[in-house]
């Protein structure tokens, strides 16, 4: 899609930093598993970010919203750096959004109790409101009428719906997805990487590890490829796919694409 | 189309989905559950056999003892003794006639309508709590855990003031005192065993080397040993002068020793919990303790559900080791009350045990029914 197809769509970005990472770098025990990392994401972005498993593209994003700890850069989230500071970590979690690839709804609420349970505690918002906006982003992600249940009652698609809706209903300014079809059986992708889109045409900033490269096409308009701990390669969409530079990025797109 | 299946053809589809139908009949009824449970092999009709045979030996003599040979009433250990060639069975008179004192204790009777009245309230309360659909959880707790316990101890232990003459801990006993160890012991030891499950997991070295510390003593050493360390060591540490009740010394003891157990227990479940329920919630921006009350622990206590009643159950039945340090609670006025030459009969202990049995039998039975019943009622993993 051109930037003007994208524009169109209200999908714009701004120059306005949103995420900054700085040399950051990070190990579990001797494994190096970020080296150097440099990534400035502005409003408004769509960041699609693949690699071979291994690669730390989890662990980056997981850093964002430090439930991965750096050790050494800098993160800056919304204008302010993640440090030890765990009243400053639960101010930016509130920004920032997250999808798991395993969901991770809380099995003993219902849909409905899942969505609005940040809301109440978190941002103090009073419960009849709360639920006036989870039903609202539960319509969007269309699955309204299952609000009442229990997450083990839903289908893989519909939960990670309901996670999406969950998320959304703290308001967030960015969206992490952690794989977020990876678990789904081949028949639910569609259903969740449709509600992904249209997030997406609403001007969400989104980072998204995914190999869904045909989301990546189509909403992306940056590309990373991570291998080793490491940023290989970074385009937009279009010349990544069809005209990749490192040697690596070329192995890996022609075991991906068929 | 179902024939061209059954003619085995390499090429197959279908054009009509198959309707669902029901299900085969089960092997019918009563008989049919029998032929599969009970007799599906002679090994297993052999093994049916010998098990009706020691049933029959147990409750046949069960019965022969505790009510067709059984002494309803009497004055004194003549009623309970044979005569004549009749067997006799239990002797209930006896029970009867100490049944005051395995309630009460010492507890003076005509005061006695203070501890019925706390039973009640108590009752009331536990009621409303452990029912799920009955309203106002919160006020109800409100009540039971802050109100309650300082209402109890008034009307228990008496405030002159109030008119209600002053009942020295030394004279209560029986089944209320076995009540009272065991209330305050599980009361305590839930919360602070949470608490020190969490500070066993805590990332803070000196909550978790506390924890560990605290955890570990209570576990290393005996609950008998707990108790004549409060109350024989305990006062020779404390400064001349302080004394502390001989009631509360060992009352501590076993909820601090409770609480070690239970403290493992919930730890237990904590473990089991997926890191990714630990992630959901700080993703979305939740502290420490929104985490640990609104998410992390009601799965964390559901799953332990059964071992947090095992140590309740265990706890109940480890008050009955306070006799030993001379506290009369239901079993330490029973093995008295055998002392009691009046009624000195070779059926007098047995009758006794018996019915000491049935009474522990019945609230521990009762704490594990409700376990199960609460298990069943927070399941939703796929509930239909």
């Amino acid at each position: 899609m051109s930037i003007e197809a994208q524009e169109k769509k209200g999908m714009s970005v701004s120059d306005e930093v949103v995420v900054e990472m700085i040399d950051v770098n990070k190990w579990y025990g001797d494994f190096h598993v970020l080296r150097d990392i440099n990534l400035t994401v502005y409003r408004g972005e769509r960041i699609v970010i693949c690699g071979p498993s291994g690669s730390g593209k989890s662990t980056l994003i997981r850093c964002i919203n430090r439930l991965e700890e750096h050790q050494a850069g800098k993160i800056i989230v919304l204008g302010t750096e993640l440090t030890e500071d765990i009243k400053k970590i639960e101010e930016i979690r509130r920004e920032v959004g997250m999808v798991f690839q395993h969901f991770n709804l809380f099995p003993h609420l219902t849909v409905l109790e899942n969505c609005t349970l940040a809301p109440i505690w978190v941002k103090r918002m009073p419960k009849k409101e709360a639920e006036e906006i989870a039903m609202h982003f539960l319509e969007k992600v269309r699955i309204p009428d299952q609000a009442h249940k229990y997450p083990g009652q839903l289908s893989g698609g519909q939960q990670q719906r309901v996670a999406i809706a969950r998320s959304l209903c703290m308001n967030p300014q960015v969206m992490l997805f952690d794989e977020p079809t990876s678990a789904l059986d081949p028949e639910m992708i569609k259903e969740v990487l449709d509600v992904m889109v249209d997030l997406a045409e609403s001007g969400m900033t989104m980072l998204v590890v995914t190999h869904e490269m045909g989301f990546a096409r189509q909403v992306a308009n940056r590309v990373i490829f991570m291998d080793q701990g490491q940023i290989v390669e970074q385009n937009e969409p279009e010349e990544f796919f069809t005209n990749p530079k490192s040697d690596r990025t070329k192995l890996f797109l022609s075991q991906i694409l068929h | 189309m179902t024939d061209t299946v059954k003619e085995h053809k390499r090429s197959f589809y279908r054009t009509e989905m198959l309707p669902p139908k029901p299900p085969p009949p089960a092997s019918t009824g009563v008989l049919g559950w029998m032929r599969e449970n009970l007799f599906s092999s002679w090994w297993h009709t052999i093994l049916t056999f010998v098990g009706l045979y020691i049933i029959w030996l147990i409750v046949s003599f069960l019965v022969q003892f505790a009510i067709i040979d059984a002494v309803w009433s009497g004055q004194d250990r003549t009623a309970c003794l044979a005569d004549g060639g009749r067997e006799i069975g239990a002797c209930w008179a006896f029970i009867r006639v100490w049944h005051n004192k395995y309630m009460f204790g010492f507890y003076p009777e005509d005061q006695q309508w203070r501890v019925l009245v706390v039973y009640a309230i108590g009752a009331v309360l536990l009621a409303f709590l452990l029912i799920p659909r009955a309203p106002g959880k919160r006020l109800v707790m409100l009540l039971l855990f802050v109100i309650y316990p300082v209402l109890a101890y008034i009307l228990l232990y008496g405030m002159s003031s109030l008119g209600l003459p002053v009942i020295e801990t030394t004279r209560w006993g029986g089944l209320m005192l076995t009540l009272v160890i065991a209330a305050v012991g599980i009361v305590i030891s839930l919360p602070l065993g949470i608490l020190f499950a969490l500070g066993r997991r805590s990332q803070m070295p000196v909550i978790r080397f506390i924890s560990i510390i605290f955890i570990e003593f209570w576990r290393g050493v005996p609950l008998i040993t707990v108790l004549f360390m409060s109350s024989v060591m305990l006062p020779l540490f404390l400064p001349e002068g302080v004394t502390l009740d001989k009631v509360i010394r060992p009352l501590v003891g076993v909820a601090l020793f409770a609480s070690a157990y239970m403290a493992e227990v919930v730890r237990g479940g904590l473990q089991a919990i997926p890191k990714g329920q630990y992630e959901g919630a700080q993703a979305l921006g939740l502290t420490y303790w929104q985490m640990m009350l609104l998410i992390i622990l009601p799965q964390a206590l559901k799953m332990v559900i059964p071992g947090i009643v095992n140590t309740f159950i265990g706890l109940f039945k480890d008050t009955s080791l306070v006799s030993i340090i001379g506290l009369f609670d239901l079993l330490g006025i029973a093995q008295a009350s055998l002392a009691d030459a009046k009624w000195a009969t070779p059926v007098t202990a047995p009758t006794v045990y018996l019915y000491l049995a049935l009474v522990y039998w019945v609230f521990c039975f009762g704490m594990s029914r409700y376990s199960i019943f609460m298990e069943n009622y927070l399941h939703t993993g796929h509930k239909r």
